[in-house]
């Protein structure tokens, strides 16, 4: 099911580059606060110019359509940051750091054209200007990035190959090979399970479950086949598929999968998609696999948790080391709270795979929930962190 | 007179003051020092002659007392028992119940948690507070802690947080009652939060926000929405009903009756641990109703098991609701309040003159599998020491009529702590060196 935050959706305020913005940390403090009026013609900014640091703009739409608010670099190409998506009357904040400089600030009403009021915006040296991301912190976010890349190649190769022999095993009818194999392939979707989802349909047509279709929409993907699998749990009305409709399935299962690799393939994530790839997952967890609805007939649920939180984990340790560098004690509770949440599922171990979810007393799966909201409250914070 | 709001305005503590900033408030909450009783009897006065807008009276969170206790019954209640995370340290419940502090002094007075609230902060950090309380008033607001005995000595005998040598003796499970139905996710908890307040959504705000802050350190176990008092707490309330029809808490514990309070509510100074010094005892209590048998019983019967007329609230014996009931006066077939009339059994002259603070409410929480509605009242009663309740119950439930129509499913006993000092937090005095 499709997660709160598609990892590579855009966010309201577009993070660009290494050295952009801030994220906004509030009212309070010594930030300067700026105000910019956007209207059809205008881009009125309260000063031109600010001391180098954090700044501020709170940007107010006093126009009738849809505006964006942008600060360009010197060359006035180059953006430094932008909030996009601010509707009429609405106000919306960018933060950002700024090094010493000049700038410009234009507004862009209705979302097109060359932007209007575009006026020069001037930073003067001055001792409080944080210090840029310095070249440790930017090859930290270079690694993460490649580091993530790759992790998701991989994983999807994973998938395909997997994915290759249990259509096999499943047209052939053997249905036994193919139970064995359910569970440990599709643990390589759960893993990358925000990125998949990024793709317009492939999505529902991998992954939707019954009970998300609409009344005569077509089946097709891992839950059609689960049930076939799992005759015995899906109740005494239910007929098991034909061969050609096994052999559709599964060849449409391994073309779905064929695209999916072809669509990750050179992809690249800025600091505030990863973070929000690895709340996305756990929202995944915390959503349709705690409750025991994602895998209805197989039971295999906490394989799928398994791999959410592997995604989630590897996710967080990309950007492990700038949240220590910037606050310490939310990487000291995220590495706590990851570790506990991995004891939890070490401790439901049984073969190759893990107890069924039916398998699991109400005390147990009370036990899950509360350490998935112990591990979302923090991990929730990681966005904002990082970018901040 | 003070204005309701004012009674809080003392405990405010500044706009953009860490969640852990907590010891920062000792400053500004200089001005509510020992306001206490006082200052719930202050805010009462305003409360009741401001009627119509009652909704926005504050209550002060810092006092001698912690506030929810004496105060004026609120109309709403949610009600949640908590038990501590496996692995959670002493350190983690003394900063969790740091961290219900300055949320709950916020939310009481009605503000939003955390630095930037529900909808200040940064836009891609989940808000601080949930937001469903923006705009309404403190609506009357309090929160009140209470501590179980699995927090000091856990059922298998451990002693998770160093605190078994705190423990007053006579907090324990209570003993089985004859024609208990307990249901163990009904009952216990290491620790419970009464938030009471004259808007519902005020009072469910409190209790998620609160269970939000204690995720990884403290888990729901049980939970219980009230929509209604049955108790009033302050004569300057009428008495309300419960769900059999009849007035409740006639003769409760009243604000204003001089020292009622410290006979039979608060734990006095030299009685068990010197922490519980100011504090109370409460007792929890889910009691079904099986109210579809008691709607087809006659009026007779219903006022012969209750001992009081439907209407007004009389005794049996005569009068009027407020009436001294005369147990010995009898009609042609024995007293007119039968030997086993609630009221009677109840009374403090059948009890060794033991009273109770009741402040229970109203619950229907949808229907059971069989479609009778699941109603009841969620007894909450504060006493001085647990005792009394226990001499009661004993009582009740050995002879009371009314078992034929009720079922006491849930149970409950926690210590309530005294107030907060500004500055200090709730339960502090338990950690002290």
């Amino acid at each position: 099911m499709p997660a709160r935050l598609p990892l590579l959706a855009a966010a309201a305020v577009t993070l660009l580059g290494l050295t952009g913005c801030a994220a906004d940390d509030g009212p309070s403090g010594d930030t300067p606060a700026l105000t910019v009026e956007s209207s059809a013609t205008e881009c009125t900014v309260s000063a031109d110019e600010a001391p180098a640091g954090t700044i501020r703009f709170t940007v107010h739409n006093a126009g009738d359509q849809v505006t964006e608010f942008y600060l360009l670099g010197d060359d006035k190409l180059r953006i430094v940051g932008e909030v996009e998506n601010i509707g009429p009357g609405l106000s919306r904040d960018l933060v950002v750091q700024l090094q010493a400089g000049t700038y410009y600030t234009t507004c862009k009403p209705g979302m097109q054209g060359d932007g209007v009021g575009t006026a020069p915006f001037t930073v003067t040296p001055s001792t409080a200007a944080a210090p840029d991301l310095s070249a440790d912190t930017a090859a930290q976010v270079e690694s993460a990035n490649t580091a993530y890349a790759a992790y998701v190649t991989e994983e999807v190769e994973q998938l395909v190959e997997g994915t290759a022999r249990f259509a096999a095993a499943y047209t052939a009818g053997d249905d036994e090979a193919a139970r064995d194999l359910y569970a440990p392939t599709r643990i390589h979707w759960e893993r990358i399970e925000t990125v998949a989802e990024s793709f317009g349909d492939l999505d529902p047509r991998l992954d939707a479950r019954e009970a998300d279709l609409a009344e005569g929409e077509a089946w097709t993907g891992w839950h059609a086949i689960e049930k076939d699998l799992w005759a015995g749990n899906a109740g005494a009305d239910f007929e098991r598929y034909s061969a050609d409709q096994r052999a559709e399935l599964a060849r449409q299962l391994v073309a779905d999968t064929a695209t999916l690799q072809g669509k990750a393939e050179g992809l690249s994530f800025t600091l505030a998609q990863q973070a929000n790839g690895a709340i996305g997952l756990l929202d995944e967890v915390a959503g349709s696999k705690i409750s025991g609805e994602e895998e209805f007939w197989s039971h295999t649920d906490l394989s799928d948790f398994q791999g959410n939180i592997d995604g989630a984990r590897v996710l967080y340790q990309g950007l492990r080391e700038i949240v220590v560098a910037k606050e310490p004690a939310l990487a000291e509770q995220l590495d706590a709270e990851f570790a506990a949440v991995q004891a939890l599922l070490e401790a439901q171990r049984a073969g190759d795979g893990f107890t069924p979810y039916t398998g699991l007393t109400p005390a147990e799966v009370k036990a899950f929930s509360d350490q998935v909201n112990a591990l979302g409250e923090p991990l929730n914070r990681l966005t904002s962190v990082v970018v901040g | 007179m003070a204005e309701p709001s004012e009674a809080t305005d003392a405990a405010q503590a500044p706009r953009g003051l860490s969640r852990r900033g907590l010891l920062g408030l000792a400053g500004a909450g200089l001005a509510g020092l020992g306001v206490g009783v006082a200052g719930d009897r202050a805010a009462l006065a305003a409360t009741a002659a401001a009627t119509g807008t009652k909704a926005a009276g504050a209550y002060a969170f810092y006092g001698t007392h912690q506030a929810g206790i004496v105060t004026p019954a609120q109309d709403r209640l949610h009600f949640a028992a908590f038990d501590m995370s496996p692995g959670s340290s002493r350190d983690d419940l003394i900063e969790l119940l740091k961290d219900w502090t300055v949320a709950s002094a916020a939310m009481t007075a009605g503000r939003d948690i955390g630095d930037f609230g529900a909808a200040g902060g940064p836009y891609d950090a989940p808000p601080e507070d949930t937001g469903e309380a923006l705009g309404l008033p403190a609506s009357g607001l309090t929160i009140t802690v209470g501590f179980g005995p699995t927090l000091f000595q856990a059922t298998d005998g451990t002693d998770r947080f160093g605190l078994a040598h705190n423990r007053p003796a006579e907090l324990t499970t209570l003993p089985h009652f004859p024609g208990d139905l307990l249901e163990e996710a009904r009952s216990g908890g290491d620790l419970c939060i009464q938030a009471c307040a004259n808007d519902p959504q005020v009072a469910v705000h409190a209790i998620r926000n609160l269970s939000r802050i204690a995720f990884g350190r403290a888990a729901i176990r049980w939970s219980q929405l009230g929509f209604g008092r049955t108790s009033s707490t302050s004569t300057s309330q009428a008495t309300a009903r419960n769900l059999f029809g009849f007035k409740d808490g006639t003769a409760n514990v009243m604000a204003e009756e001089p020292g009622a309070a410290a006979e039979h509510v608060w734990v006095q100074p030299g009685e068990g641990p010197a922490w519980l010094a100011g504090g109370s005892y409460l007792v929890a209590r889910r009691i079904r109703m099986t109210i579809e048998t008691w709607d087809r019983s006659i009026l007779s019967e219903q006022e012969a098991v209750i001992g009081r007329t439907k209407g007004e609230g009389a005794p049996l014996s005569g009068g009027t609701e407020f009436t001294e009931p005369d147990f010995a006066l009898a009609g042609r077939s024995g007293p007119l309040i039968g030997p086993h009339a609630h009221m009677r059994l109840a009374h403090p002259d059948q009890n060794h003159g033991i009273r109770l603070l009741r402040r229970g409410y109203n619950f229907v929480d949808g229907n059971d599998e069989l479609g009778r509605l699941a109603a009841g009242l969620f007894f909450i009663s504060f006493q001085r020491s647990p005792e009394q309740f226990i001499t009661v119950q004993q009582n009740l439930a050995g002879h009371d009529a009314l078992n034929e129509y009720i079922r006491h499913v849930g149970s409950a006993l926690f210590a309530v702590p005294p107030g907060v000092r500004p500055g200090s937090f709730l339960g502090a005095p338990l950690f002290a060196p």
